[in-house]
């Protein structure tokens, strides 16, 4: 044979290849709104610039007759490829291809080119859409996903893992990205759960539609197994590429700088956003836009305890990791699912060598026997952890109300916060003066002739006294107060000096936080 | 684009949270407002600990029990689930019979 005709042969075995589940099952996939394997690579992939990998390896199963059977590239499409010139690998499961059934090949391509980005120090990028363990292939299945699981852990805080729901993703299957950074779902598409409806009928005798036992709502909105929620497929790319613009190849460097750009300030003026009266609520989403570089913030977990506000930004053209105590939303109390949420997002940013800026107006923990119950002291524990162990530049900013174990909690300086500012409007204290009147004057209060009266007035003095900033400055745990306006400058000011940051941190296997 | 105004001047469904004697003007979530009020364990009752089938029941009303004797076989979770007394004392009425799928938590037993 000469090369043409070889060539001819190879173009031959590309296009059976790469038809996967053939026209019948693409149909099949279009018709509920999908898209197939291929298209969704594509579709996140700079133009041109995906180089598959493995596109004929074939399935290992030898039972059930499964050896008479031919898998298009096993049901999965692995390879490389850029967004916005980022590099990144990437894999797809493909429903048309076995109902995208995870065999033993089907995991090594998985894993290879997972190893692949470890080697090369890039982001992957894995695409679910998955029937589950190929049942024909037996114990081979189990430990596809096991090999799977244990490479998403070593990688963890090396390279940046997404994943991104496109379709059913159940069983075991849901652990790989349980344990990646972020996942990404779809409404009406995503599916997640380890047991689903059939079997919760069958055992439980209870009926729940799929979309309310595990669509992508309940998981952003309810669960918190999901950081974005997006409408539709496209949505969904978007964002993915919206968040590869915000975070580094790898742990060894820092997200690449963007041109300088100045806020919306026209539509975001800081001081129109907050109410002078603590006890009214604003949009802390609105202060985020009013410093940040054009004032574009990508929100992370927007629907999971809206309590807390998380996502990146820029100031001066660097990426930052925000946290902000959301007065909208519960007053901003800090609870169970709001430390998780900021807890885990906080050691993504220094894994990953993002600075925090974080944004404080609490009035405290969130009171409650279903607090308690359900570990407010481990879960809120969290926070402490993830704040204190993180080395990456830390500068916050006490806008209200800074209460008690709250105020610690949100990087005080005794978390070693490396620079802490505070607006006229902050009050630090150990708790709101209410609270803090009824206890300090309690006898005075008991016996006086007119107990509201004194009450009142007791508040008042305590209010005067120590609900403001000047207290905490004149201990030093404040470095600065600062006009709110002065917030971004502040900012940018530290975030430039605090550039070659480095600490020496104790010498050890790993910290045992409380997880 | 319209300035962006502190957000309390719109019509939002604001609620109030009591935090420390101060009412803070805020949305609630609705896990928040689905949370389930808390109640205490009744001691005299025993309910099911896992959603399975009654197998077999070995006392009848009236019988006296001490804490750990086998009251009821649970099947679930693939298991034949032992339910025993939790405390001394005579069976004052039995909710369930042999065959019935019982919910989590459902009421089995109660104690004189």
């Amino acid at each position: 044979m000469g090369l043409k005709r070889k060539t001819a042969d190879l173009k031959k075995r590309m296009r059976e290849a790469v038809k996967g589940g053939g026209s019948q099952a693409i149909k099949k996939q279009k018709a509920i709104g999908k898209r197939t394997a291929r298209e969704r690579i594509l579709s996140i992939l700079d133009n041109k610039s995906f180089h598959e990998y493995d596109l004929f390896v074939e399935h290992s199963g030898r039972d059930f007759d499964m050896d008479k059977k031919f898998l298009p590239g096993d049901g999965v499409i692995t390879g490389t490829g850029t967004i916005y010139g980022h590099p990144v690998c990437i894999y797809a499961q493909d429903f048309t291809v076995a109902g995208g059934s995870l065999g033993w090949a089907h995991a090594k391509k998985i894993t290879k080119i997972m190893d692949h980005a470890m080697k090369l120090k890039i982001p992957i990028i894995g695409i679910n859409d998955s029937g589950g363990a190929r049942i024909q292939e037996g114990v081979n299945a189990l430990a596809g996903y096991g090999e799977i699981f244990y490479r998403n852990t070593q990688a963890s805080g090396v390279i940046p893992q997404i994943s991104v729901i496109l379709g059913p993703c159940a069983g075991g299957a849901v652990y790989s990205p349980a344990l990646t950074d972020f996942v990404f779902v779809v409404d009406q598409v995503s599916k997640m759960f380890i047991t689903g409806p059939e079997v919760i009928k069958t055992v439980l005798g209870e009926e729940i539609s799929m979309e309310d036992l595990g669509g992508a709502w309940v998981h952003s909105e309810t669960t918190g197994n999901a950081h974005f929620f997006a409408n539709n497929e496209d949505e969904c790319v978007s964002q993915i590429k919206e968040l590869i613009s915000f975070i580094p190849w790898n742990n060894e460097h820092k997200a690449e700088p963007f041109p300088k750009k100045p806020p919306k300030t026209r539509q975001f003026n800081i001081e129109d956003v907050i109410p002078a009266d603590p006890k009214l609520p604003y949009d802390v989403r609105h202060v985020i836009k009013a410093i940040s570089d054009d004032s574009e913030f990508l929100e992370v977990m927007e629907h999971f305890a809206a309590n807390i506000v998380i996502g990146f930004a820029r100031i001066a053209g660097q990426t930052v990791g925000y946290v902000a105590n959301q007065p909208l939303v519960l007053a901003g109390v800090l609870d169970v699912d709001s430390s998780d949420k900021a807890a885990r997002f906080i050691r993504y940013c220094d894994s990953f060598n993002i600075p925090l800026v974080t944004l404080v107006d609490l009035p405290g923990y969130l009171p409650g026997i279903d607090q308690e119950h359900a570990g407010v002291i481990r879960h809120g524990a969290k926070l402490l952890y993830a704040y204190s162990e993180a080395t990456v530049p830390k500068i916050t900013v006490i806008m209200r109300k800074a209460y008690g174990g709250g105020y610690i909690a949100m990087c005080s300086h005794h978390l070693r916060a490396d620079f802490v500012c505070a607006w006229p409007t902050a009050e630090i204290a150990v708790m709101g003066p209410e609270g803090a009147a009824n206890i300090i004057f309690r006898n005075e209060i008991k016996n006086a002739e007119n107990p509201e009266e004194v009450r009142k007035q007791k508040i008042k003095e305590y209010k005067d006294k120590f609900s403001n900033p000047y207290v905490a400055a004149a201990y030093g745990y404040i470095d600065a107060v600062i006009e709110p306006k002065e917030t971004r400058k502040f900012l940018i000011h530290a975030l430039e000096i605090s550039g070659q940051k480095s600490q020496i941190v104790p010498v050890k296997k790993h910290g045992i936080p409380p997880f | 684009m319209e300035p962006v105004k502190n957000t309390n001047t719109k019509r939002m469904n604001y609620k109030s949270l009591l935090i420390e004697n101060i009412k803070y003007r805020t949305l609630l979530t609705e896990k928040y407002k689905q949370r389930k009020p808390f109640q205490k364990k009744n001691i005299k009752e025993l309910n099911a600990f896992l959603p399975g089938t009654i197998i077999k029941i070995s006392v009848k009303v009236n019988s006296k029990v001490k804490v750990g004797d086998k009251l009821l076989v649970l099947e679930a979770m693939k298991m034949k689930n032992d339910i025993v007394a939790h405390i001394d004392g005579t069976i004052n009425n039995i909710h369930v019979r042999v065959g019935d799928r019982v919910k989590n938590k459902q009421l089995l037993f109660e104690f004189e």
